[in-house]
């Protein structure tokens, strides 16, 4: 763990810090979620950091709390996409022909709707869960993962060990799982780190639009929402939300960034 | 004698490493070489890969290479030393007086460019010739260089003529500048035998005819034997031994020296065919999906247990395609193919587990052969725990017993294949066929990519093998010298048919057909004089019929 360049410290000291609000909320947070505890918009205090929101309930507190949601349907969402659309789109590299051709051109209509609209469409008929969010969310993404994942393991499967490995005969499972994916490995981590912020702004965007988390639970997203108008009166609680966001895609992919130079340096430098 | 064009003194070349697990470094890979140029001679710089060969022909023009660095030293071209000189002093020297021929023509012609826009650019652009002069001027080394149709080639893009006549137009491309100096950078290892000798005989009358001085740097002491006049042996950025070619070539000093000059030395006694062959081929004949044409026409060899039979062709003869049909990759469309008695499936997921382990593959590129992610340990371990079920201790004391084979020791066992040289990881994947325990080994160009004298140790290593396990070889190579050494019957193929087959004493003793003539009168032998031996004697033929 030595040799950690600066870049990289200050991702993971970010990254660590938001991901440590997150799962100590309760514990960390001076009040509940959804407590009012002040006047409309109060400035910042000693009492309320980060001042209070729209309906008097302290800034900090929900930022908390909301990160918590935020991170938490992000994350899982995240691994959904990588589970799904890296096994089918290795799948697909190693069988080829028309079980690939099925799955590509499956993916490519999927892709040809733009997916802020396709998840509206979806989550205006379906109860808005977070289970159901984090599904839509996940299945949506797995695309782009797949996408990137086929083209990688395309690349690697004509490498000669894998060649090697079919003439002794190995099943799909092997050839797949310990020939092809520790090689695409660095590509599909970097790309993690860059989901996972779309999966922040996604979520976000949906809170904002009001079909993401439904209140009284709060996320990034939905604060800024509740605060929009306050912008017009110079009330700056609808920013804190926005910076939140901002430093946590930063900081994502930083380590990211790292992770990938990490890995490749594994493999003698060759990409 | 003159005033040197180009006098390099004490020059030191430095890069930066990047080792795995450990902070990058810089070393010191070329260590203080010496060496002058006179004007109209040719020094040959050779040496194993690694050696600083290459470093050292581009330093003479003031250029480092990817992280490489030039860190001291002179290098002195006619008169003013170029490493002190400022940046448009060192342009007008690079594709003026100095010029450069790399080793694939292929990758350094721009593909959508005409030729001759290519070869007239630096002298146009440095303003030694007007367009209309240079082009005369590229028409001529055209006709020079023995190329078809000099006064048209040039109009012609590079996808539309071959490596070796591309290969020609790049030192056109060099010489056009009218040059004092021409660095030659191993402009025909990419290129097969037969080729070779054309390009390797017009560069030489173009050095002769021209008097430039040049730069020739290749790993084939063969080679730079034919057109040098000295010779400087590198070896790991230090200077060997330099001298006359004359001597180099008949009274080496150094031990190193000594070994290059005496490598593919190695001598194996044909062995007696036996009552059944291990691997029959019938009247194999083949074509890629999507293609009209077959690579292969009627194919049909023979390899007895324990023997080895030599595939030998020039790149395109269809020889790699055999070890596809045979491996099971590329069913044929007609032939059978017979393996230790049983007919085998054509294609690979018709074989049995059993029909798998007998026969084993190694690659030309071990790198590639090699899963860059798992350990030598785990390499040559998982077919004896996928054929044998091994595991635990069992496994770790058979891949051990496997790396003595191999002449590595089980420190190895953990390393990954990115931390082994270039040999080391060939000798790995022989380790991982032989632990298959198989009745044949395809080995497919396995030499080409190495050193001379690390391909003679894998030879020598596989032969030994043989004796201890009684493997078969179907051994595919374009290399002669390789084939005299280990085969004991050989198969000549040309355009997808086999134009010659028999015991080795037999394919390589006259009379000859027209082909396998041409393929081994075209091995460079080591010796002076032995170019113009082969023109002379193709010539008188020529002139015969």
């Amino acid at each position: 763990m030595k040799n950690i360049p600066i870049s990289a410290m200050i991702g993971l000291f970010f990254t660590g810090l938001y991901f440590a609000a997150a799962i100590l909320a309760p514990l960390i947070a001076p009040y509940g979620m959804a407590e009012v505890v002040g006047d409309v918009w109060e400035p910042a205090s000693s009492e309320h950091l980060l001042g209070t929101d729209n309906i008097g309930r302290d800034l900090l507190s929900r930022m908390i709390y909301g990160g918590r949601t935020t991170i938490f349907i992000a994350t899982v969402a995240t691994a959904l996409s990588f589970i799904t659309g890296s096994v089918f789109g290795l799948l697909a590299a190693v069988l080829g022909g028309w079980a690939d051709q099925a799955m590509s051109r499956f993916v490519d209509l999927i892709m040809s709707i733009p997916s802020l609209i396709f998840a509206l469409v979806v989550l205006s008929v379906m109860p808005v869960t977070i289970p159901v969010l984090i599904l839509v969310m996940g299945l949506l993404d797995s695309t782009r993962v797949y996408r990137l994942a086929r083209a990688v393991a395309v690349d690697i499967n004509v490498m000669d060990y894998v060649e090697a490995a079919k003439l002794r005969g190995e099943g799909r499972g092997w050839v797949i799982f310990r020939e092809i994916l520790p090689n695409a490995l660095s590509p599909l981590v970097a790309e993690m780190g860059l989901r996972f912020i779309f999966m922040v702004l996604f979520v976000s965007t949906l809170s904002f639009l009001g079909l993401g988390v439904q209140p009284p639970a709060a996320d990034w997203g939905g604060i800024v929402k509740e605060n929009k108008e306050g912008i017009v009166y110079g009330i700056g609680a609808a920013l804190w939300p926005a910076v939140a966001i901002a430093t946590l895609a930063i900081s994502v992919n930083l380590v990211a960034d790292w992770i990938l130079n990490r890995t490749t340096s594994l493999k003698g430098g060759r990409g | 004698m003159s005033d040197p064009l180009l006098k390099v003194r004490n020059l030191k070349i430095g890069a930066t490493v990047y080792p795995p697990g450990e902070k990058p470094h810089d070393i010191e890979i070329v260590h203080g070489v010496d060496f002058d140029l006179a004007p109209g001679k040719v020094l040959g710089l050779i040496g194993e890969s690694g050696a600083g060969k290459s470093t050292i022909g581009l330093a003479s023009m003031a250029y480092g290479r990817g992280g490489v660095e030039i860190t001291g030293g002179e290098v002195w071209v006619n008169g003013r030393d170029i490493l002190k000189s400022g940046i448009r002093d060192v342009r007008s020297l690079r594709g003026g007086e100095v010029t450069y021929v790399s080793q694939s023509a292929a990758a350094s012609f721009n593909p959508a460019k005409k030729i001759m826009d290519q070869v007239i650019e630096a002298a146009v652009e440095h303003g030694k010739f007007t367009k209309a002069q240079a082009e005369d001027r590229a028409r001529a080394l055209f006709a020079k260089l023995g190329l078809p149709d000099p006064d048209n080639i040039g109009k012609r893009y590079p996808h539309q003529v071959s490596g070796g006549q591309l290969q020609r137009c790049m030192t056109a491309l060099a010489l056009c500048p009218e040059p004092d100096l021409v660095v030659f950078d191993e402009p025909t290892t990419a290129l097969d035998v037969t080729t070779q000798i054309d390009v390797l005989k017009a560069i030489k009358e173009a050095i002769r005819d021209t008097g430039v001085a040049a730069l020739y740097i290749t790993h084939d002491l063969a080679v730079v034997a034919q057109v040098s006049d000295d010779i400087m042996v590198l070896r790991m950025g230090d200077m060997v031994e330099y001298g006359p070619t004359d001597q180099i070539i008949n009274a080496p000093q150094e031990e190193y020296t000594k070994a290059l000059v005496s490598v593919r030395s190695i001598r194996h006694e044909e062995k007696q065919p036996s009552a059944t062959p291990v691997l029959t081929a019938k009247k194999i004949t083949a074509r890629y999906k999507g293609t009209n044409f077959d690579v292969l026409h009627d194919v049909s060899v023979e390899l007895h247990p324990g023997q080895t039979l030599a595939v030998v062709g020039e790149s395109g003869s269809g020889k790699s395609t055999l070890a596809r049909v045979i491996t099971g990759l590329l069913p044929p469309s007609h032939g059978k193919i017979d393996f230790a008695g049983r007919s085998l499936s054509d294609a690979l997921a018709g074989r049995s587990r059993e029909d798998l382990r007998e026969l084993q593959m190694i690659y030309q590129m071990a790198d590639v052969a090699m899963n860059p992610r798992q350990t030598v340990g785990t390499i040559i371990g998982r077919p004896l725990e996928f054929y044998f079920g091994l595991k635990g201790a069992e496994k770790r004391a058979r891949v051990v017993e496997l790396l003595d084979k191999i002449e590595m020791g089980d420190g190895f066992i953990d390393r990954y294949p990115a931390e082994l040289s270039g040999g080391q990881k060939q000798r790995v994947c022989i380790a991982r066929a032989l632990a298959a325990k198989p009745k044949l080994i395809i080995c497919d160009e396995v030499t080409s990519a190495l050193d001379p004298l690390v391909a003679d140790g894998i030879l020598k290593l596989l032969l030994d093998l043989q004796k201890v396990e009684d493997v078969a070889y179907l051994f595919i190579t374009h290399d002669l010298a390789t084939v005299r050494a280990i085969a004991d019957s050989i198969a000549v193929m040309y355009q997808g048919k086999v134009v010659r087959y028999g015991p080795k004493s037999q394919v390589l003793s006259p009379p000859f057909d027209d082909y396998t003539d041409l393929l081994l009168s075209s091995v460079p032998e080591m010796k002076l004089g032995w170019l113009e031996e082969v023109i002379a004697h193709r010539k008188m033929e020529s002139a015969g019929n």
